[in-house]
């Protein structure tokens, strides 16, 4: 069985638009949580629903909201993080383009709330399209009488704000985020003080995932004990994941917590098994920057337990043995793959993302990349993988931001489960030759 | 007041306090290294990571370890707060780390560099560094561009503290200098160009850890360790007007301001006092400036060679016979 419950109305002709989007329920949180409860109380609903953060880190929602300081006088604000970079995710832009109304039903009642008077979508610059359809949701909402001042008469006002990036990944990171959104380079902040206390404009602030927003109308809506039986354990409700690479049915499916890996990736409702029958070798379960786990070793847990979709079930085993759920990039690799010119993909995109204000980020990841493009042209040595697990061992947590982590944690699980891959092309480099012609296609030198 | 120990020892500091700030209270071995903390400029610090120490006690109410190690320039202390600095072999494996990335980039050109001598990279990796480099590829590297008629940018040598941008943000009016690009080719720059005209501009040089800025006035006109350090001090309307004055017979090569312990600047100096004034007759000598017996700038190094009874000729014979194999 499963629940739809960010994606029930998706196949609704003209759900884009308010209309469509009120006849199937649509803003009754709104209405609900303004008329008839206290901001403490939508707090508290969603503190009992057990929501976690859907970017990346799991936090819980409803205790990050208590945690925002109330000082008088003081505006607060809340500001979505619609900057959606991970490679391999790509949920929250399907959630944005097909349902704009779900986030800024989500972002009024949210900042209702949080008592912010003003809230912003920071959307990546080169989702531009979905800005538009953002811009087009607000001012419906607007002339609904959803967003301004005196919302549905009670004294609560809201101005919504969509702001579009330059296309950074590293302002997918809350306080560079800020930053950017403050006007300036994209750089991530110094912590702490952390945005609950000094976020925007040094003013309070919380900043949540789109999903998670998305998600908050419906417990306010079904009520936090409801959606809290959805899900296992400590995962509760539905998630988003973006599954992709060589599998049948590549999408975005909303499941709910707990579903075992072996069905999402086998069933024919979600993936839909491996294209071309192939077997499958590896997968990167929540998005680039997780650590890559060997097929085996995704479908069951050290314990020889079935591994569920959930934050638990995933990370069991530690950084050894297991991963995380992340952001929900599901990432799935056939027999096929090279896994070590899919990490020299994922490092180039670190090293190019890389904000360059902390020297091991900024030098390291240009570092690993180019000891990569050595595997890639055949002159690496067995040196270079104890080299290249050096490097990012003092990458890692040696950072201002995670992005030092991201960048580090692909190529530690890579080296601990695929050592032999490595080895493998220092022994036989006769074996690589189309990355040649990738050379030729993207216009690239070999590194010297 | 809260008490933190650092490498076991105990110290009170007020309030607010950060960890780097209380170990130079302490001083000696525990003080961890800065690149990019500057005690008088704000907002500085964080970036360069070289100062990370390992916290084993967050504070006396909440006594779990922090997870990572942290930026001590940055991270205010809490009553009973245990930190390690040198005490923790796997910290200095760290930082040893960091110390690595700022060299992999870095040229190395300390023999043509006007900074070699007093030059904190060198100092770091002295301390810190390996013999050898295990980075192999090509080294990035940049135009040199004149940020004003007076300053020289080898962007090549930058370490990207932003230093500099605090001092262009923090004393200079008119913000025409940051950082551009991202990434390992992000560069310190001038927009388009753009001069920093600006009477404090100049203090620039002086919080610039490694040769990257420097004073177009004295470039390659000595080595540092050849020149006298003379404590002197002119009236002047912009500054307080006490600076070092950097002599040879009787001749200023330059001028800088008062440097502590740290490398931090007593008191920023205006553009007149270290540009214009390159006459003994503009200053009033208080006398030779005490430098630490550490520093190369206080050896006298024709003595301390003879001291170290290096055989000339035998080293030149090992020499010859192995270029005799090569061949």
């Amino acid at each position: 069985m499963s629940r739809q419950l960010l994606l029930e109305h998706i196949n609704t002709p003209g759900i884009r638009g308010i209309k469509a989007f009120r006849e199937k329920g649509g803003y009754s949180a709104l209405e609900k949580a303004l008329k008839t409860m206290k901001p403490d109380e939508v707090t508290e609903e969603v503190k009992k629903s057990g929501l976690r953060g859907r970017g990346g880190a799991g936090f819980p929602t409803g205790m990050k909201w208590s945690f925002l300081a109330k000082p008088e006088g003081v505006p607060r604000y809340l500001v979505c993080n619609a900057d959606e970079s991970e490679p391999g995710t790509f949920k929250d832009r399907y959630l944005m383009s097909l349902l704009p109304h779900s986030l800024v039903e989500g972002m009024i009642v949210s900042s209702y709330a949080l008592g912010a008077n003003t809230a912003y979508i920071y959307i990546r610059g080169e989702m531009l399209y979905v800005y538009h359809i953002l811009e087009e949701a607000i001012a419906e909402a607007y002339e609904a009488g959803f967003l301004g001042k005196n919302i549905l008469g009670t004294d609560f006002s809201l101005d919504l704000y969509v702001h579009s990036g330059g296309g950074a990944y590293i302002c997918g990171e809350e306080t560079a985020l800020l930053e950017s959104l403050e006007g300036k380079r994209g750089n991530p902040r110094i912590k702490p003080p952390f945005p609950a206390v000094k976020g925007l404009w040094q003013s309070p602030t919380v900043v949540n995932n789109v999903e998670t927003i998305a998600a908050v109308p419906h417990i306010i809506n079904m009520s936090g004990d409801e959606y809290a039986k959805i899900g296992i354990g400590k995962s509760t409700g539905t998630k988003l994941i973006s599954a992709c690479g060589h599998i049948n049915k590549p999408g975005v499916y909303e499941i709910e917590l707990g579903v075992p890996v072996e069905e999402f990736l086998y069933s024919d409702k979600y993936c839909g098994g491996i294209r071309n029958g192939k077997k499958l070798k590896a997968v990167v379960a929540g998005g680039s920057s997780v650590p890559i786990l060997p097929g085996e070793m995704i479908l069951k847990t050290p314990t020889g337990e079935p591994r569920l979709m959930s934050y638990e079930s995933l990370s069991e085993g530690g950084f050894a043995g297991g991963t995380m759920l992340g952001s929900g990039g599901f990432i799935v690799m056939d027999e096929d793959t090279s896994i070590v010119k899919n990490l020299w993909n994922f490092t180039r995109f670190y090293h190019h993302e890389s904000c360059g204000q902390c020297s091991p980020c900024r030098e390291g990841t240009g570092w690993m990349e180019k000891i990569l493009h050595k595997f890639m042209d055949g002159h690496a040595t067995l040196k270079d993988i104890d080299l290249l697990w050096d490097i990012q061992s003092k990458i890692e947590g040696k950072t201002i931001c995670p992005l030092g982590d991201a960048a580090a944690w692909p190529v530690a699980s890579a080296i601990r489960h695929f050592r032999s891959e490595f080895e493998d092309y220092v022994r036989n480099p006769e074996k690589i030759k189309d990355i040649k012609h990738y050379y030729r296609l993207n216009n690239l030198q070999p590194v010297s | 007041m809260p008490k933190v120990t650092i490498d076991n020892i105990e110290i009170e500091v007020p309030d607010g306090t950060t960890i780097l700030q209380a170990a130079r209270m302490i001083g000696g071995d525990v003080v961890p290294p800065a690149m990019c903390y500057y005690s008088k400029l704000e907002t500085s610090g964080g970036y360069c990571r070289t100062c990370i120490v390992k916290v084993t006690q967050g504070s006396a109410k909440d006594p779990r370890p922090m997870p990572k190690p942290v930026a001590s320039c940055r991270t205010p202390v809490m009553d009973g707060m245990v930190v390690q600095n040198r005490t923790a072999p796997d910290l200095l494996e760290a930082r040893n780390g960091v110390v690595e990335f700022l060299l992999i980039n870095h040229p190395l050109d300390c023999p043509i560099c006007d900074q070699a001598g007093e030059c904190h990279l060198q100092d770091l990796s002295y301390e810190n560094g390996l013999a050898k480099s295990r980075y192999e590829f090509k080294r990035r590297e940049f135009d040199k561009i004149d940020i004003g008629d007076k300053i020289k940018l080898h962007m090549t040598r930058c370490i990207l503290c932003y230093r500099c941008v605090k001092v262009a943000n923090q004393l200079c009016d008119g913000r025409v200098h940051g950082v551009l690009n991202r990434g390992d080719v992000s560069e310190i720059s001038t927009y388009i160009q753009n001069a920093v005209d600006n009477d404090f501009s100049g203090n620039m040089i002086d919080v610039c850890p490694v040769g990257a800025l420097t004073d177009k006035t004295f470039r390659f006109k000595s080595r540092v360790w050849f020149t006298k350090p003379m404590d002197a001090n002119r009236d002047c309307k912009k500054c307080d007007g006490k600076v070092a004055l950097w002599m040879s017979n009787n001749e200023v090569l330059r001028v800088t301001g008062r440097k502590d312990t740290y490398g931090e600047l007593e008191s920023w100096i205006c553009n007149e006092c270290r540009f214009d004034k390159k006459e003994v007759s503009d200053w009033k000598i208080e006398g030779p400036r005490k430098i630490d017996r550490h520093s190369v700038i206080s050896q006298n190094h024709y003595e301390s060679l003879r001291q170290l009874k290096i055989d000339v000729s035998k080293q030149k014979n090992i020499a010859e016979k192995a270029h005799q194999d090569n061949k």
